[in-house]
């Protein structure tokens, strides 16, 4: 009934099957129908030119905010399943912090529903622990499951009772799902506002320490080591952190961690003359955090790149750096900052980023996807290594434009994006090929 | 005159911005000031026709009406907004103040505000002036500036001195403004206090610290001794203000063991028997009185400067011109 795709003569990078080469791939049925080296196009064909550009396995986030419903002024559904289609991704992982939060089944399948709706990249709902997410007690977790919910997490907020922390780890383990938390110890700064360091001394606002984060991290693998469970840290920033992670693993402890691509290429001086944009949870840290998170990229202790896209409206973040709430926008330009200061300065190989940021979470979360296999869904991201351009925020099309990389100049964007073997979202010509030259 | 020449820039958000020579110009400027509140007719047409917003959502005695009185003494035309944190919502208030003020046509706002950054914040947004009367834990850089005129009227330069900032550094704008203005004024810089009070990396900024008193006390040519703020033992950063003053507080015992005559100023209002006793605050050592009554004339030099007078003709506008 569909048609079908011929994605002709691109560059075909699968790490899933260590595939790197030029290659057809033909969707049809919402499916990788044949994937070699000469395919000829079956009847009710169309054949999309590919050559000179990356074809991956579609692009996932498991961490976005798309912050409906409740705070549809700043993302709906339907807009961050568009954004995060153009930014080159064909699923997203909503996160269960909305108002009200996401911890039964009519709003898990609510966001599910409405994500389907959008026709963009495919969103899949994250529960919540607790309920209301207030830390206290455990949430409906297979009610969700059978909802569509994919994790369970309270992010925006840590896990801090431990207690709960340990039966979560236990109880999601009856149905497969990882259990993120945001780690961070609230009573050690409760009201900061940025890393702790010269930055904040300077600036007179309260900082946050590494500590923070450490200590939380820390806690959370050894109930990972206790229960067996599979714990999924989120956004990691710092250096023992990092390092905590890859000796947890290095010992057998299930567990899985982010990196943000802002945690990759950004400090804390980002933050100087208190730009809001550049404030977020956890903080930008220091230049030593930096590179240890991008050591942890490239050696696995960090298996995915995530963006914790936080949409936020320009009157929040318009405000006195303590008003303003934390969090910036990511789907748009993550290939683009990835490709051009993480790929392309040497940190990791292309290879590797499609390792982090397709397969591994889609292995991470138990997506469908992460694999261009014959007989695996039709997800598909087409970049252009080549293309030039410049972060402009007011083209986005995610409904907020809370970005510190506005009039960052890239090399790499996406293309073409294509869900279920449909393209959700193509770049206007104008955009990308022209720039290149 | 024309702010858009004001050798200070548009506004005076910290003192982190200003070089040493602004800053020696500041106080240059506030000298010829001073006689002015000593007159028996206290005001000079210096800003005649200048609209300035007093604009406080903090409260502040001291501050406001030392301003208040600088600007009068200009012959400006002022306006006070006292908003009280409660009854605003920070954050967007403050862009819609600023909106609402500048449609009106001003030529400065005079602000405090308890979040740090919330002075050049509105500095960005508005073409007026914006001087900082202290923003949260930031800066209050005329209260930096008062300090170093009184350190100069008393020690007759600034450049060498030992000046030690005594308590609450953590939490303190006014540390953080005279940290910046005695460095780019030559002078060595300490911090004392508990460690709980001390912020991080503080040493990064080019000054040494203490944790005890006593050793403050026979390094330091200056005592600046800041208020601790009653909260603070609620937050557990001290245990109480008994022990605080134990371990911490200037007593004239501990002056008295100073291989040196100690100047001792307090940027007010100051808590008698916590940092610091009363025998000191009205002994001789203490110079806590000069700093307010220079304050009035640092400010009227601020409001000077900013409005486009230059510090050469600051003696001729005192005798009624205007600048």
């Amino acid at each position: 009934m569909s048609e079908k795709l011929l994605l002709k003569g691109g560059r075909v990078l699968d790490p899933s099957q260590d595939l790197d080469g030029v290659r057809d791939i033909l969707l049809a049925d919402g499916m990788v129908a044949a994937l070699g080296e000469q395919i000829d196009a079956p009847e009710d064909t169309r054949i999309i030119d590919c050559a000179g550009l990356l074809v991956t396995p579609g692009l996932i986030d498991v961490h976005v905010h798309l912050r409906e419903p409740g705070g549809e002024h700043k993302e709906t559904i339907a807009s961050g399943a568009r954004a995060a289609a153009a930014g080159g991704f064909t699923a997203v992982c909503a996160m269960p912090n909305t108002d009200p939060a996401m911890d039964d089944p009519a709003s898990v399948g609510f966001v599910a529903a409405e994500g389907r709706r959008a026709q963009a990249a495919r969103v899949y709902p994250v529960g919540c622990i607790s309920v209301g997410r207030s830390g206290e007690r455990l949430a409906p977790v297979g009610e969700m499951v059978d909802a569509g919910a994919v994790a369970i997490t309270d992010d925006g907020s840590p896990v801090t009772n431990s207690l709960l922390m340990r039966l979560a780890l236990e109880y999601a383990q009856s149905f497969g799902i990882p259990v993120a938390d945001h780690p961070e110890d609230l009573s050690l700064s409760p009201s900061g506002q940025m890393n702790e360091g010269l930055v904040a001394t300077r600036l007179g606002l309260k900082g946050k320490p590494n500590a923070m984060e450490d200590i939380h991290i820390l806690r959370d693998i050894m109930l990972a080591e206790l229960t067996g469970g599979h714990l999924h840290l989120q956004h990691v920033s710092t250096r023992f952190g990092v390092e905590s992670i890859r000796q947890a693993k290095s010992r057998g402890v299930h567990v899985t961690a982010e990196a943000s691509p802002h945690h990759l290429v950004l400090t804390e001086d980002a933050v100087d003359g208190y730009r809001t944009e550049a404030k977020m949870n956890p903080p930008l840290r220091a230049q030593t955090d930096v590179d240890a998170v991008r050591a942890g990229l490239a050696d696995g202790a960090l298996d995915i790149i995530a963006t914790d896209h936080a949409p936020h409206h320009y009157d929040e973040k318009e405000a006195a750096f303590e008003d303003a709430p934390n969090g910036i926008v990511g789907l748009e330009t993550a290939v683009g900052i990835v490709l051009t200061r993480v790929v392309n300065e040497g940190v990791i190989d292309l290879a590797t980023m499609v390792e982090r940021m397709s397969c591994q979470p889609a292995r991470a979360f138990g997506l469908p996807g992460g694999t261009l296999a014959e007989g695996s869904v039709g997800d598909v991201s087409v970049l252009d290594l080549d293309a030039q351009w410049t972060v402009d925020a007011a083209a986005f099309l995610s409904k907020s434009r809370n970005t510190p990389f506005a009039g960052w100049v890239l090399q790499g964007a996406p293309v073409r994006t294509i869900v279920g073997g449909k393209t959700v979202w193509e770049a206007a010509r104008e955009d990308v090929r022209e720039d290149a030259t | 005159m024309n702010p858009s020449v004001s050798s200070l820039g548009k506004d005076l958000v910290g003192l982190e911005d200003l070089s040493g020579d602004q800053i020696i110009s500041i106080l240059d400027t506030a000298e010829p000031f001073k006689e002015i509140s000593e007159r028996r007719i206290k005001k000079v047409p210096v800003l005649r026709g200048k609209t300035i917003v007093n604009l406080f959502f903090e409260a502040s005695t001291r501050t406001r009406v030392s301003f208040e009185f600088a600007e009068k003494r200009l012959s400006a035309d002022t306006v006070n907004i006292a908003a009280s944190g409660s009854s605003v919502v920070k954050g967007e208030t403050l862009v819609d103040t600023a909106r609402n003020l500048e449609a009106m046509r001003i030529d400065m706002v005079v602000m405090r505000h308890g979040s740090s950054g919330a002075a050049r914040f509105l500095a960005e947004r508005i073409p007026s002036s914006v001087i900082n009367a202290g923003d949260g834990q930031h800066e209050h850089p005329t209260q930096a500036l008062l300090d170093l005129l009184t350190i100069r009227d008393h020690m007759g330069r600034i450049e060498g001195l030992r000046v030690c900032i005594v308590g609450d550094v953590l939490h303190s704008r006014v540390a953080r403004s005279n940290i910046y203005g005695l460095l780019k004024l030559g002078a060595e810089v300490a911090v004392c206090g508990p460690p709980t009070l001390m912020p991080p990396a503080i040493q990064e900024l080019g000054v040494t610290a203490f944790t005890r008193i006593e050793e403050a006390i026979e390094w330091a040519g200056v005592l600046n001794v800041l208020r601790l703020q009653l909260e603070r033992m609620h937050g557990g950063f001290v245990p109480s203000l008994r022990e605080y003053n134990r371990i911490w507080g200037v007593s004239s015992q501990r002056l008295a063991a100073a291989p040196r005559d100690v100047l001792v100023l307090h940027p007010g209002p100051m808590n008698r028997g916590v940092e610091i006793d009363s025998d000191v605050a009205d002994g001789p050592h203490s110079v806590i009185l000069n700093q307010v009554t220079n304050g009035v004339a640092i400010r009227m030099a601020v409001l000077y400067l900013l409005a486009g007078g230059r510090q050469e003709s600051a003696e001729a506008a005192k005798q009624g011109g205007e600048a």
